[in-house]
């Protein structure tokens, strides 16, 4: 892979994960997101929050191209990863995801055993060490090992909903990224589940960067460390709404003391 | 009083059911007559079924399967020759029509956007399946046996299969196309989302999900293939030898098959050939059944 060094870009320090600079996502003409500005931290949960419309998601999934499978979908600025142009011709989105991996809304393991699942991103990835403690280590990672230790052999869908996500999980983990995207992983899930997710996202960030989608407010206080506030508002002459980027601080400020109108309003319930 | 007005609406006081009535008569007529029509329509298949049972099943013994069919004078003998050869014939019609059509119906579900190539080669499929089974046969015999194409061979096992397998690719296509489009995308953005790369996400998570639909298809095309006459009259031909499989030769030289024989043989003037066209038609319907049954149990079995 060829990098192309980004230089005179003083956000690239080293405690920066990924960092988008003015980043417009437009489906067809019209655009989805734009003018996003943000450095993600490495090493930290970072929330995204907006009402439905305001390009979260879209964002999220542009962070490991994800959006290349969506026809018309077009990406203007740049999007840095360790100082690398994510968007730059020479980059094989390939190993774009084998560095930055991603768990979905909905649970959606392969139809294989479970084993085979975590196994599965490993060996095509060419993991030549113990497979039997890699698989071991990542659904301890994902709090999922208890519950199907003993049935490592059947198939994926044989666990729970909530069990389904934290084998997703565990999947990702085995891939050893640096960054994990989630896209409201917990919207598909119980109260408890989304409990034990949210568990095991506070391990994960010991050793992975993370960055949730998240529509319900009190998950984004409970696990983020920085919180982006997106809203969405209406163009003159389009039926759609474009999204932007209102606010991004750490959460705490974000839910306490924002600094936005925007923000209070949505934090507090008013609107969205 | 209610509101509404009652007395508008015709209903009778009593609640209990009155057979000579109106609707209830139709109703019953109805039901007859869809039930009527439903057994015209499946007569044939037990009629034909019946049939071929009552007149070919009596032919069958061991002398069947292993001799060749008698000259013209002569009794005894069997149609072994044939039944061989229509395995010969189907099996290089698949070898041709499973990886194209799979090939094809892979890249029409996961590469293709929807551009005017892909909508072009969707619609190709469908008039291809629709064109009758002769003008694949009068096709090949065009390009492949009068210009002896095939290393100078003129009818032959091969071009048989070749011309065979233009009737199952389109069957192939679809089925593949339609199984894949099945497959959640869900699980493609998974695959992708570990770093997989297309081709490794196909080969090793939809193509295995769409295994059954896939097989399933292939066999019916196969079944469908395998009692084809006409594609075969101009190409594979006919031939009253065993084929010699050991030499190239013999996958080169005019081939008998079941289908071909039946129409040989229940046209002329004798008795032993048409009890033998009999027994033909008999092996081939048992043989077409037992790949559709086949191809129910598969998916029955990998829906599990």
């Amino acid at each position: 892979m060829t990098l192309q060094s980004a230089d005179n870009q003083p956000s690239t320090h080293e405690e920066v994960a990924v960092s988008m600079q003015n980043v417009t996502i437009s489906y067809g003409n019209a655009a989805a997101v734009r003018d996003v500005f943000c450095d993600i931290p490495s090493g930290k949960v970072t929330a995204l929050i907006g009402p439905s419309g305001c390009g979260k998601s879209t964002i999220l999934r542009s962070i490991n191209r994800m959006n290349d499978l969506i026809e018309g979908c077009t990406l203007k600025g740049r999007v840095l990863f360790d100082g690398v142009d994510l968007y730059a011709a020479t980059v094989d989105p390939v190993e774009v995801r084998r560095r930055i991996g991603m768990v979905f809304q909905q649970p959606n393991p392969f139809p294989k055993s479970i084993y085979e699942n975590v196994a599965f991103g490993a060996r095509i990835n060419g993991y030549t060490g113990n497979m039997d403690e890699l698989v071991e280590r990542s659904l301890r990672q994902a709090a999922v090992w208890d519950e199907c230790k003993d049935k490592l052999k059947e198939s994926g869908y044989s666990l729970s909903g909530g069990q389904q996500q934290r084998l997703c999980i565990a999947r990702t983990i085995a891939i050893q990224p640096e960054v994990i995207l989630m896209d409201e992983p917990c919207s598909a899930l119980d109260p408890i589940s989304t409990l034990k997710i949210e568990e095991t996202m506070h391990e994960l960030k010991k050793s992975f960067t993370i960055v949730i989608v998240t529509h319900n407010m009190q998950q984004a206080v409970r696990v983020s460390d920085e919180t982006a506030f997106f809203n969405a508002e209406t163009v003159e002459n389009r039926s759609g709404k474009v999204g932007y980027l209102v606010e991004f601080n750490d959460t705490q400020s974000i839910f306490n003391s924002p600094q936005e109108q925007a923000t209070q309003d949505y934090v507090s319930g008013r609107f969205g | 009083m209610n509101s509404l007005n009652p007395n508008l609406i015709t209903r009778n006081e009593q609640l209990n059911y009155k057979p000579n009535i109106k609707r209830n008569l139709g109703n019953r007529l109805m039901t007859g007559l869809a039930a009527l029509f439903s057994i015209v329509a499946v007569l044939p298949l037990v009629l034909v079924l019946g049939y071929i049972l009552l007149k070919g099943a009596s032919k069958i013994s061991i002398s069947l399967f292993t001799e060749l069919p008698p000259p013209p004078g002569l009794e005894g003998g069997g149609i072994g020759n044939a039944i061989l050869g229509t395995f010969v014939v189907t099996f290089i019609a698949a070898l041709f029509a499973i990886p194209i059509g799979v090939g094809g119906g892979i890249y029409l579900a996961e590469y293709s956007r929807s551009d005017w190539f892909a909508q072009f080669i969707r619609f190709g499929t469908n008039v291809l399946s629709g064109v009758p089974s002769i003008i694949a046969g009068v096709f090949i015999y065009g390009t492949l046996v009068t210009t002896r194409l095939l290393f100078g061979n003129a009818y032959s096992a091969v071009a048989g299969g070749l011309a065979l397998s233009i009737l199952m690719i389109p069957t192939v296509i679809k089925t593949t196309d339609e199984g894949l489009k099945l497959v959640p995308d869900d699980l493609r953005r998974g695959a992708l989302g570990v770093g997989a790369s297309r081709f490794i996400t196909i080969t090793r998570i939809t193509l295995p999900a769409a295994f059954t639909p896939i097989a399933t298809g292939v066999v019916l095309s196969i079944a469908r293939a395998a009692g084809e006459t006409a594609p075969l009259i101009f190409t594979a031909l006919f031939s009253p030898y065993w084929a010699d499989l050991l030499s190239v030769d013999g996958w080169f030289s005019s081939i008998a098959t079941l289908s071909v024989l039946i129409y040989n043989f229940s046209i002329m003037p004798l008795e032993v050939q048409n009890e033998l066209a009999w027994a033909a038609s008999f092996v081939l319907v048992a043989l077409i059944l037992a790949l559709n049954l086949s191809a129910r149990w598969l998916g029955r079995v990998a829906s599990r």
